[in-house]
């Protein structure tokens, strides 16, 4: 066991647990943060896609020790304090989520792509995107999700 | 708004009430008190809650206006956490603003709609019965609350009952101009001394309906795009720990355990449970349970499924389908061998279909607390239900059924997989072990895929008879494989009219585990159905969609929905250079016609599905975004199993293991749109979850027939198969 502190949401954890384990697992079970969903623990479905420094991040493959150098952690929870940044508003408007689980690793991608491209083309959202799976089939509801996102954050720039 | 309470009304006392709701009654009160759970052998106790609170058991109503009602049923993103509610809601006049809405608790007495046998009751989210099992409930629960508001109203005000009505959470006496909100009424509700069963025509008029068919938004979709909502994976309780297990590499074999000291003596671990056919390992965190189960040294017996392959048993199929004796009768009308014998032109094709999996997001999982006494339990479980409400633990502990409590979470995904609750009582197991501590079981992804339940293997024979003027005179239909209706769903023709038809089913098995997987059997039986009749069609010089129109004769629904899927679908317009439109008709409850518009990449043999059309007559439609919502992720999950999806067996072992392997549809090979109209209907609900999941293998496989010349006839279309087709 060992100690590491890190900056989830702008806050400072102390978690005490086996070096390697993942983010994920510290994030989900000893941090109660289970907003970011485990799927298939090999950055496969993108479900656990959370922000480090700004990035997106798988944190099932994520081992706990490379967290603790202060980077930012940014998980669905500290997207905003009310459910109501921009792109989860516009899921709302879109109806997107069907079963909900993948959302979270949805909304925590979409996020990141409208940080560092404010005017995605439909080409560029759907590659970006690619690395998160939905089951349910709800990929045009979340396409017409972040062109709403984008259309509100480009007129409120 | 009115409504008659003479003729139909059938009174129902009190004593009848309860008596109908079995060995449990449970009442609400009217004043925010919590549900209140009798036995009602305490007749006594069941007086008292009858007088001290006003019912019903689905509702609950405080002073400030805000209304609680329970849904009965899993919510797996079909969104019954709406549409049931809305039902309800509908018909007791409630100000949907003020609506909350809660799962009921799992008692099928009081909260199951009815069964498959007369006169029984089921909570169980499964064939997209939900809307359809439970509308008229809903509606007669949410008159009989609103009976209660009325005659509590009618007290109130010393008014006849036949001069009050309702509106939005309101009961009004016009006459003398008083209104009073449904919340104001709650210190004045009594029961009345009989509740009236209603019959349909007591029920609101669908031209009188604020709520149905009305763009409401889901209740529970702001919990889900901001980590709130619960996932039973999502649980922690206090003192809780984590239990895994490792499952055989043959489905059914049995681990004989040879490092037991090793992993008692690695970190975190608190206990080995061993079962049938695995091992279980209990640890004080989920890592210190999942680094255990990869040290686990475990011997494995054989079982049946031991040198068994999958791609190689088609032949053996193949042979099955041509031995003399006939299999098990599915259907049979006129005569099919006679019809045979007499055509002008007969037609036979062997369509085939591979393994495929859930692939749910959330694998599968559940918390459970055994009390130390080991009499009483709790379960937290995403689980599409069931005939036993309790999942099987009563049986499991040897304790009563209402000595099992059970929080049903939102599902993760369901697709037929949640409808067998195998890993709730593994948890169980483990639960039972560690009492009285609660114990978490996570299914990795890779347990998830490698002991799933899969989609049977199929091989489909299907033969065709003409006439003369190119008639279908008769369709016949022999399905090969393991899992008796799980392959034999969906086979029949109720919608054509071909006089003779015969359908039947060989049984094979080979201990592979199985399940129902989104439309079961429909996928593949659909697909082998809609893809022969094209190819009919392509004989004969006869237009897809006008050789449909002529079987669709006697079943107008039907044919509507095939008329305004070629009107919206522009059938006749001339096509893009390279790509061409495939259609196919469904019936799953709900009756749906899709058309789809393809392209081709000839050198890599990928099949991209450009544009999907679907018109679709569902009765009354209770939301018709989430209908259409319905119609897109089933389309999805569609395109993604008929085009990616293989689940392949060697020497009896699962050769898939995660999501790597698994391919599912991603978001840069969607269509650029799915299109769907509902036509309006007022006939009863009908499901919409598996309809448009069938659809897509026969409208993909006969645009490829129109655009190659190319028969298409094995699921999945891989790469492989299209290069294969292309070259043949």
């Amino acid at each position: 066991m060992a100690t590491y502190s890190l900056n989830i949401n702008g806050t400072s954890h102390e978690v005490d647990v086996a070096p390697g384990t993942s983010l994920l697992w510290v994030l989900r079970e000893h941090l109660g943060l289970t907003g970011t969903k485990y799927g298939c623990g090999i950055a496969q479905c993108g479900t656990c896609t959370i922000h480090v420094d700004g990035n997106p991040v798988r944190a099932c493959v994520v081992p706990v020790d490379t967290m603790a150098k202060g980077q930012q952690i940014k998980t669905i929870e500290g997207l905003s304090e009310k459910g109501d940044h921009p792109v989860q508003q516009a899921w709302i408007t879109a109806q997107a989520p069907q079963c909900g689980y993948c959302q979270s690793g949805q909304i925590m991608q979409a996020v990141a792509l409208l940080e560092t491209n404010p005017n995605p083309s439909r080409e560029e959202i759907k590659s970006y995107m690619n690395g998160v799976l939905c089951r349910c089939g709800t990929y045009l509801r979340i396409l017409k999700a972040i062109e709403m996102a984008k259309e509100q954050t480009t007129k409120n720039s | 708004m009115k409504k008659s309470t003479s003729k139909t009304m059938s009174p129902m006392g009190r004593r009848q009430f309860l008596k109908s709701s079995g060995g449990v009654a449970l009442f609400i009160g009217a004043s925010g008190l919590l549900p209140n759970l009798l036995s009602c052998t305490d007749t006594k106790g069941v007086q008292r809650e009858l007088t001290k609170h006003d019912v019903t058991a689905w509702v609950r109503i405080t002073e400030d206006g805000q209304i609680t009602i329970y849904n009965p049923a899993a919510e797996m993103g079909q969104g019954s956490m709406t549409s049931l509610p809305v039902v309800f809601a509908e018909e007791m006049d409630a100000d949907w603003s003020k609506v909350h809405v809660e799962f009921s608790p799992q008692e099928a007495d009081m909260y199951g709609s009815p069964g498959w046998q007369p006169g029984t009751k089921l909570m169980f989210t499964v064939g997209s019965r939900t809307t359809n099992s439970y509308y008229s409930v809903m509606r007669k629960a949410g008159a009989q609350a609103r009976y209660v508001l009325l005659h509590s109203a009618a007290a109130h005000w010393q008014v006849p009952v036949t001069e009050l009505t309702t509106g939005p959470s309101a009961v009004i006496h016009e006459k003398s101009g008083q209104q009073i909100g449904y919340g104001a009424l709650v210190p004045y509700l009594t029961m009345p001394e009989t509740l009236p069963g209603f019959s349909e025509t007591g029920l609101k008029d669908p031209k009188d309906f604020r709520l149905i068919g009305s763009p409401i938004p889901r209740t529970e979709i702001p919990e889900k795009v901001d980590g709130r909502a619960l996932f039973a994976i999502d649980l922690r309780l206090p003192d809780m720990v984590y239990g895994v297990l490792e499952r055989g590499p043959l489905h059914g074999a049995s681990p004989t355990l040879t490092n037991e000291e090793d992993i008692l003596a690695m970190e975190g671990v608190l206990k080995i449970v061993p079962f049938d056919y695995a091992i279980g390992v209990v640890a004080n965190t989920l890592e210190a349970a999942l680094s255990a189960k990869k040290a686990l040294a475990i011997q494995w017996s054989d079982a049946q499924a031991k040198g068994f392959n999958s791609q190689e048993i088609y032949p053996v199929y193949a042979q099955m389908a041509s031995a003399p004796q006939k299999g098990k009768t599915v259907n049979e009308l006129g005569d099919m061998d006679r019809a045979w014998r007499t055509a002008a032109k007969t037609y036979e094709a062997d369509f085939k279909n591979d393994y495929v999996y859930h692939a749910q997001m959330e694998p599968l999982n559940a918390v459970v607390q055994v009390a130390q006494d080991g009499q009483t339990a709790e379960v937290w479980v995403g689980s599409q239900q069931g005939p036993d409400t309790k999942l099987g633990i009563p049986g499991l502990l040897g304790i009563p059924h209402e000595a099992v409590k059970v929080h049903l979470q939102y599902l993760g995904g369901g697709f037929g997989r949640r409808s067998m609750n195998d890993f709730v009582l593994e948890c169980g197991s483990l639960a039972q072990a560690m009492a009285p501590k609660p114990v978490k079981l996570v299914w990795t992804r890779q347990d998830d895929v490698t002991y799933g339940t899969f989609r049977p293997l199929t091989l489909q024979r299907l033969k065709a008879s003409t006439d003369a003027q190119g008639n279908l005179t008769g369709f016949s239909h022999c399905v090969v494989g393991d899992g008796g209706n799980l392959v034999a769903s969906g086979a029949r023709n109720d919608h054509y009219a071909i006089p003779n038809q015969w359908v039947e089913w060989r049984e094979a098995s080979h201990g592979i585990r199985l399940k129902h997987w989104r439309s079961v059997g429909h996928g593949p039986n659909k697909f082998a159905i809609e893809a022969l009749l094209d190819e009919v069609a392509l004989d004969q010089g006869v237009d897809p969609i006008a050789l449909r129109r002529k079987l669709m004769v006697n079943a107008p629904r039907a044919l509507a929905t095939l008329e305004k899927v070629a009107e919206i679908s522009d059938w006749n317009a001339p096509l893009t250079e390279g790509r061409a439109k495939g259609v196919a008709f469904v019936e799953h409850g709900s009756l749906g016609t899709g058309v789809c518009e393809i392209s081709v990449d000839r050198t890599s043999g990928t099949i991209k599905v450009h544009r999907f059309w679907i018109a679709l007559d569902a009765g009354v439609v209770i939301q018709p975004d989430n209908v259409t919502a319905q119609m897109e992720g089933g389309v999805i999950m569609g395109i993604s199993s008929v085009l990616k999806e293989q689940i392949t067996v060697v020497d009896g072992q699962v050769q898939q293991r995660n999501y790597d392997d698994y391919q599912l549809l991603r978001m840069q090979e969607v269509p650029d749109s799915i299109e769907t109209v509902i036509l309006p209907s007022a006939e009863h609900p009908e499901g919409v979850g598996e309809t448009a999941t069938p659809m897509v293998a026969g409208a993909i496989a006969n645009a490829f027939l129109r655009l190659t010349g190319k028969r298409l006839r094995h699921l999945p279309f891989t790469p492989e198969r299209v290069l294969a087709a292309l070259n043949s």
